[in-house]
């Protein structure tokens, strides 16, 4: 059953869908989630390739597997080109009347976790979207490689500790800001781009459905808490999804076609940056007085970030 | 459909243009490409085909060449014919990728013309990203001229996409001495040499929804070394697949090919073991010293790179009293690659031939007759003496000072 006809989470969480619940992601893991909907609000026939990292190797370990569609996993980096060989073998395929069920619809998905997206994967990414091949990406936003065990990423924000930024006497963790990869994927005049989250669960599969409908590459990002490396009780994912929105440290909102943006969701309450730090273990060194000011900044650049998303969408740029 | 394109029986196409021809024959379903010299012809008169309707698969001109292969690996698993072209750099890019796909079984056709790697930066040929590739589970060929580059590529196809086989195929060419070289080449009507290669018959297709598939799962000690024994014996397995394509393609054009060529051993006492086209440096200089100078000499050449032929080339080699390996790639600190895998299908004959072996044509230094027969009076001498009387490794066709290396007590 599609997600269009259900009418609330329970219903949808019972569904039976096309990503069995067999794998081995951490308890409380968010990718499982967000997979989950991806399949859930559609009734095509599903392509979808994986980037190496948390999801690939707990979804297909042989002789198992967790995908009751078809898969494929390459690399690091190259899940978008997989996935687009795969869309122009499907044109090619149709032109030439040589599938089995010529005229149904497929979609084709690649997923990627923040680090093979923001990073190592970017290039293959960046040139399957300028191709203009028919896709939807979807980045997995955990903020770090967990995979390999909790490493930075070009998406780690400031001030969180890392296994290779860490928090110690001589620092308060990552020093760079956060890419804006949603910003750079809509520089592309990708026609569709958005950042969406698992609790809003609702916008996330209408999101996603406006990116399967939308023809060309379209952009999804994800925030995707990593109960493992941000540190927090595995029953806390949603809580943590929701602090995260509520905070802005995750604005929600799309963009059409490189211009026109809609933010998804305004928070009633907009609540201080302070609460979603202190509710996960990679910020906590923040708290000390001597990273303060590390607080202040973030929440500076929070601001400042939501005032331009606002006049962005005021001003239809 | 494609427009046709007029083909004459005999065309004089250098070896980037034969091999385009044949992909345009093939019919293939995608081609994802990037350029670089020397095989940028190729997707370059793909491009043509494509912009004048002469082909109607699709035809993807990605970001680099690992993407290229990326694309490949994804194309192919959605069920249907894939090639692509790379040299060099291009070649070492794709290197991840190339392990991806023969580990997923993927009948992949690529173009390999032949350069060296940097650096320095150098654009001519030798065989350095020949030999990078020999350990990455694809099936290697090696054409030694442009009629071969066509014939081998048509070959490629219907090799790889055999069901008893089911593995990427390279088809090596020589930078520039082949790819820009033009020649008489004979090629095939378009629909002969279509029915010669068949339609593409998917296996375990991405594109069948009513059977699911997941290709390229992950696998640890458990069984990661069952898989890559069950690769390797499809890759042995391929030998008579192999053989029975170069048979069908013999009867359709009278052009035998062996997965090991011989020229003048019936009777030859001193040989060079080469590939490329070196091989036909060889086969000159050794007609012309038994016409001149009574030596015995014969070539013997790969054709079929991996698998690698060790039965074929012990028996090749059984009656040889010295031989001269040729290896176009430096060494790196040892023994020539070639050279390796040649002495080691010697070294289980009775008769254990002279093996020296030779570094040549780095970075398109010349190869000439002449130093072809250089080589085989030292082979004769090897022969004669009843040892080997030079360094068992030496550079060969190198400015200023000779280098040899590794020595053997003498008499
Ligand atoms: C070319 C290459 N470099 C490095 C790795 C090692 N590696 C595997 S997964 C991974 C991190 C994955 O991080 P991310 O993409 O953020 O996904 P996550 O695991 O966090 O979901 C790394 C570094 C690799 N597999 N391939
Ligand atoms: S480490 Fe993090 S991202 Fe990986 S499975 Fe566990 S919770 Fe999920």
């Amino acid at each position: 059953m599609a997600i269009t006809s259900i009418k609330n989470l329970k219903e949808f969480s019972t569904n039976n869908d096309r990503f069995e619940g067999a794998h081995t992601l951490c308890p409380g893991c968010a990718h499982s989630m967000i997979v989950r909907e991806l399949m859930n609000c559609t009734d095509d026939n599903l392509v979808i390739s994986s980037n190496t990292g948390c999801l690939e190797v707990s979804t297909a370990v042989y002789p198992f597997t967790s995908w009751d569609t078809s898969w494929i996993h390459i690399g690091f980096e190259n899940a978008a080109t997989a996935v687009t060989g795969a869309e122009a073998m499907h044109k090619a395929r149709k032109r030439k009347g040589t599938l089995k069920d010529n005229d149904a619809p497929v979609k084709f998905v690649a997923f990627g976790g923040d680090g093979s997206t923001y990073d190592i994967g970017f290039q293959w990414l960046s040139g399957a979207v300028e191709r203009g091949h028919d896709f939807t990406y979807i980045c997995l936003d955990n903020e770090n490689y967990a995979n390999t065990g909790g490493q930075r990423s070009s998406a780690t924000p400031i001030g969180a500790t890392t296994s290779t930024a860490q928090a110690g006497t001589h620092s308060y963790g990552k020093k760079e800001k956060k890419k804006d990869l949603v910003a750079i994927m809509a520089a592309h005049g990708a026609p569709y781009v958005a950042q969406l989250a698992p609790n809003k669960w609702k916008s996330m599969a209408k999101g996603f459905q406006k990116a399967l409908e939308t023809e060309g590459p379209c952009f999804i990002n994800t925030v995707s808490p990593c109960t493992t490396e941000w540190r927090f009780d595995p029953k806390d994912t949603i809580l943590l999804t929701d602090l995260a929105t509520d905070t802005l440290m995750f604005p929600l909102y799309e963009i059409i076609d490189g211009h026109e943006l809609n933010i998804l969701y305004r928070p009633k309450n907009v609540l201080k940056v302070e609460d979603y730090l202190g509710a996960q273990g990679r910020y906590k060194h923040l708290f000390k007085p001597e990273n303060r000011h590390v607080i202040e900044q973030i929440q500076k650049n929070i601001n400042e970030y939501w005032d331009m998303l606002q006049r962005r969408e005021e001003a239809r740029i | 459909m494609a427009e046709k394109f007029d083909i004459q029986d005999r065309e004089v196409w250098d070896g980037n243009y034969a091999a385009s021809q044949a992909l345009r024959q093939a019919r293939v379903d995608v081609v994802a490409a990037y350029p670089i010299t020397p095989s940028t012809p190729i997707v370059e008169n793909y491009g043509a085909y494509v912009a004048n309707g002469y082909v109607d698969g699709e035809f993807v001109m990605v970001e680099s060449e690992h993407a290229a292969m990326s694309g490949c690996v994804g194309a192919s698993a959605a069920g249907g014919r894939v090639a692509t072209a790379t040299s060099s750099q291009g070649f070492a890019l794709m290197a991840e990728v190339l392990y991806q796909a023969s580990g997923m079984r993927l009948p992949i056709v690529l173009t390999v013309v032949n350069r060296a790697l940097a650096s320095p930066l150098n654009v001519r040929g030798d065989h350095a990203d020949m030999y990078m590739g020999r350990d990455s589970g694809w099936i290697q060929m090696d054409a030694f001229n442009s009629q071969e580059a066509y014939d081998l590529t048509l070959c490629a196809f219907k090799i790889g996409e055999d069901h008893a086989v089911r593995l990427p195929v390279m088809v090596h060419q020589d930078g520039f001495i082949t790819s820009h070289t033009a020649q008489n080449v004979y090629p095939l009507q378009d629909d002969k040499a279509y029915d010669f290669i068949g339609d593409f018959k998917p296996v375990d297709d991405l594109l069948d929804f009513s059977r699911p598939v997941t290709y390229g799962a992950q696998t640890e000690e458990d069984w990661h070394f069952e898989h890559k024994a069950k690769q390797h014996k499809a890759l042995m397995d391929s030998r008579p697949v192999i053989d029975a394509v170069f048979e069908e393609f013999e009867k359709l054009t009278g052009r035998k090919y062996n997965r090991v060529e011989s020229y003048n051993m019936e009777d030859a006492e001193v040989v060079i073991v080469a590939l490329g086209t070196t091989v036909e440096t060889a086969i000159v200089a050794a007609q012309q010293l038994r016409e001149e100078e009574g030596i015995k000499a014969g070539v013997v050449a790969i054709r079929c790179f991996r698998p690698f032929p060790f039965d074929q080339v012990r028996e090749a080699l059984k009656g040889a009293k010295s031989i001269a390996v040729l290896d176009r790639s430096s060494p790196g600190g040892a023994m020539g690659a070639f050279f390796n895998e040649v002495s080691a299908a010697l070294y289980t004959t009775d008769t254990r031939p002279l093996v020296t072996n030779y570094i040549y044509g780095l970075g398109g230094r010349d190869f000439s007759i002449d130093e072809a027969k250089r080589i085989f009076k030292e082979q004769k001498a090897h022969a004669d003496a009843g040892y080997i009387t030079t360094d068992i490794q030496q550079f060969s066709g190198l400015r200023g000072p000779k280098l040899g290396y590794f020595q053997t007590q003498r008499g």
